[in-house]
């Protein structure tokens, strides 16, 4: 429960809440016709600002990418009618029950209820108090420090103090208390400036000296102990430590977004903050973050891919109708075809070959393809897969080896012989040693999968390598990082081969790689 | 209609007395599945207790607990109801009647033998449905939950319509190995039950494991929680955690040190390569350079 938040917060009940609320809806629902239909249903029964409230939120989730629909907006009324509106978990509980249904989607979502639904008192008014630093907020730090009296402001060594004890002793009601002063202290908003939430995200904690914060506060840990601490205990403390600051940037964070909020509007806040949904985010312009997320992400799809495919081969109930032992099979029925026979397809089981470009161009998506095939590869038993810059080298035996992904594209990375002149992607040169080293295996039960941005230096195409495997194998795809409007602009040489390919895909998030996974598996 | 539950914290205090720790998340959302009238589509990692509410909701509420476990192929026959052929063949060679006297007749309830989701719906006395696992079904065979979530209801051709007598509690798991549909989605509620953070986590080993110190289940949940951070091929679920917490507590064990994890590491993972990973990260000299290595 959150109720030890600064004063105001803990006043804002539901009255006080909703006739706030009634100010924010205007702007925010605005022009969007969609969500006023269900809300007007809602309104005839529960006149309420609240109901208003909802429709500007839905339509920012639908704006933000989540796919809410009609009667999920419904039930998101009828559920926000039962839990107490002054519970604010509750109430966002119940929100995410009936309108989220895909975990992935989760944060998008808080943030945007951050956004709409944020705690906020009178003193957050533009005019209000928070703007100034005179008020004296300290009575909510508590144990308050000796000495100083009701109106007297804190020191920044009062502070800074405050906040290492805080951190200490895990004291999440003053860590808040010290992340709303210090917000205010240091991060110089002022009403209607518009420089964007890091910045004074990145003043506030500068101003608190986060570096050496950890290693002091492992130092008094060690101290307290008496004594050197074992290994297991320095990193335990040491994760409680990074967990305890981190939750404080959060914090800082916060109350940040609280305060622009109520200078911008719900509705220009919810925009600037407004990021793609982990599945729309582009392999290759992936932040750290992202990436992180995205890595995560991999490892469900690719069991989803592997189920998918082991479910296909399995239950391929109908092939084409069997003439043959369909007119056989009449006879006893006096010539009369009453049982239809169908040829039912034999479980192939799929040879597959995946060729990666993994040069510097595409690294990211190179990296993430490599997950790709190691997942692949650890559920098919006869994938073989090549690495390739402008030398190619065959790295089926560093997957099939390591337990570890993350291991095995090391290995990938230092082992695996790629480079023949200078490190910049050649395909013509790559291909044509895959067919002079490998074509011989190639045969018409093998899928053939490209990864590359075709992107070739202006080198020789080598297209013919492709045209031959085309001939030979069964299916040859390509998966292109790069949006379709890049092809063959600039080296680019796609066109050239997909002229030899069963399909070319754009894979640049998540979603196109299910979607590639939909379509040919 | 009468509610079961009387509020959020109600539920939390209920499923607290069977010992079921919920957070604010999983009593809201059994507290609204209750009032809304709607199932309740349960995700998240392995162990951490999907299938478990519902045992716990149902013991709660003092209600039976019907359970359809999915698997690949599961068809009507297996979910909904079948038709007793052979008492329905009996039926037909015990007596000589006329034609149209036995086929009224065989198609009695009689004659039809309940499945969990059929069952769940006859029933008279409280019941709590669990669909487990219900990822596992194929697309086209989801398309037969799809009456029963939404207006509880199953259609029987030669019977016609059996409504619910009572609107049961449903809750449906999935572990996600593939994205279910959006009409099924719709129809429920949604819930992502998560590892839980540190202190529930410590309050569940605590009630879990009666005879475990305070001290003992404070380390092994920090534990737990660094190694989760590492990148692992399986992350330890909490009912591992309370496997470890078990045999900590069965060896005597007072105080976890690197050399008693590695002694006991084998109940928390269950992959070589992560054991191994595990313990060098615990016990590697120096805690500077493990700490950047993450």
């Amino acid at each position: 429960m959150n109720v030890t938040a600064p004063p105001a917060t803990a006043r804002g009940d539901a009255t006080a809440d909703s006739s706030r609320r009634q100010a924010g809806p205007d702007g925010a629902q605005g022009p969007e016709p969609e969500p006023s239909s269900a809300t007007d249903r809602g309104a005839a029964t529960a006149d309420s600002p609240l109901l208003g409230l909802l429709g500007g939120f839905i339509t920012e989730l639908r704006r933000a990418g989540l796919p809410v629909s009609l009667t999920e907006h419904l039930d998101a009324a009828e559920a926000v009618r039962h839990v107490p509106l002054d519970d604010r978990e509750a109430f966002k509980f119940a929100l995410a029950a009936t309108l989220v249904k895909h975990h992935a989607h989760w944060q998008a979502f808080e943030t945007v209820f951050e956004v709409y639904f944020s705690l906020r008192g009178a003193e957050y008014e533009p005019s209000g108090d928070a703007w100034a630093d005179d008020v004296d907020p300290s009575e909510l730090l508590d144990p308050r420090p000796e000495g100083k009296g009701g109106g007297e402001p804190l020191s920044d060594e009062d502070l800074a103090r405050l906040l290492f004890a805080a951190l200490l002793r895990g004291d999440q009601a003053q860590l808040r208390a010290v992340a709303w002063r210090a917000v205010q202290r240091y991060a110089g908003m002022e009403p209607g400036r518009p420089v964007g939430g890091t910045y004074y995200l990145y003043r506030t904690l500068r101003n608190l000296g986060l570096e050496d914060l950890l290693e002091r506060l492992l130092d008094t840990v060690r101290d307290e102990a008496g004594r050197s601490l074992t290994p297991l205990e320095e990193r335990l403390e040491r994760d409680e430590m990074e967990s305890r600051i981190d939750q404080l940037r959060q914090e800082v964070e916060a109350e940040i977004r609280r305060r622009l909020v109520a200078d911008r509007g719900t509705e220009a806040m919810a925009r600037t903050l407004r990021k793609p949904l982990p599945e729309d985010v582009e392999f290759m312009h992936a932040t750290r973050e992202e990436m992180e997320a995205l890595r995560k992400a991999i490892d469900p799809l690719t069991r989803k891919l592997a189920a998918r495919l082991s479910r296909r081969r399995r239950h391929t109930r109908r092939g084409v109708l069997d003439f043959r032992r369909t007119i056989r099979q009449s006879l006893s029925y006096g010539g009369v075809p009453a049982e239809p026979h169908f040829r039912y397809k034999r479980p192939s089981k799929p040879e597959i070959m995946v060729i990666a470009d993994i040069s510097g161009s595409v690294a990211a998506f190179a990296r993430f393809t490599l997950h790709l095939v190691y997942a692949i590869s650890s559920h098919f038993s006869k994938v073989r897969s090549f690495v390739f810059i402008d030398g190619l080298d065959e790295v089926t035996n560093l997957f099939e080896t390591s337990d570890d992904i993350t291991e095995a594209i090391h290995r990938v990375n230092t082992s695996a012989d790629v480079v023949w002149v200078d490190g910049h992607s050649d395909y013509g040169h790559a291909l044509g040693v895959f067919w002079e080293r490998y074509g011989a295996s190639v045969g018409p039960k093998t899928t053939v999968m490209v990864l590359g941005d075709a992107r070739n230096n202006y080198h020789a195409s080598g297209s013919w390598v492709m045209r031959e495997l085309n001939r030979k194998a069964r299916r040859v795809f390509w998966l292109n990082p790069e949006p379709r409007s890049y092809w063959d602009t600039g080296d680019s040489i796609m066109g050239e081969y997909s002229t030899h390919c069963d399909g070319t895909f754009e894979v640049r998030t998540l979603r196109h790689l299910e979607r590639f996974v939909e379509k040919t598996f | 209609m009468t509610h079961r539950f009387a509020g959020v914290g109600a539920v939390r205090e209920g499923l607290d007395g069977v010992q079921y720790l919920a957070d604010e998340g999983i009593a809201g959302v059994v507290y609204l599945a209750d009032r809304l009238a709607k199932p309740v589509l349960v995700e998240g990692p392995a162990g951490t207790g999907k299938t478990q509410l519902a045992k716990s909701v149902a013991e709660m509420c003092g209600a039976r607990l019907i359970r359809l476990q999915c698997y690949e192929g599961i068809d009507e026959a297996k979910a909904l109801y079948e038709w007793n052929y052979k008492k329905q063949l009996l039926r037909i060679q015990a007596e000589s009647q006329t034609w149209d006297e036995v086929s009224d007749d065989i198609f009695a309830e009689e004659f039809l033998l309940t499945r969990p989701l059929l069952e769940a719906i006859r029933a008279t006395d409280p019941v709590v449905l669990l669909v487990d696992e219900v990822d596992r079904v194929e697309v086209e065979t989801e398309a037969l939950l799809l009456e029963i979530l939404s207006d509880y209801q199953v259609s029987i051709p030669e019977l016609g319509t059996v409504e619910a007598t009572q609107i049961p509690l449903v809750f449906l798991t999935s572990n996600n190995t593939r994205e279910l549909s959006e009409a099924l989605k719709r129809r429920c509620l949604y819930l992502y039950i998560d590892y839980p953070d540190l202190q529930r986590e410590r309050e569940i080993v605590l009630t879990k494991v009666p005879d475990i110190s305070q001290n003992l289940a404070d380390e092994v949940t920090r534990i737990v929680r660094s190694v989760r951070q590492l990148e692992l091929k399986k992350s330890p679920s909490v009912s591992e955690t309370l496997d470890w917490a078990r045999t900590l507590v069965l060896l005597g064990v007072e105080h976890v040190d690197a050399e008693v994890a590695a002694e006991t590491v084998h109940t928390l993972l269950k992959y070589r390569s992560d054991i191994e990973k595990a313990l060098k990260e615990f016990s590697a000299g120096d805690a500077r350079s493990s700490g950047l290595s993450r």
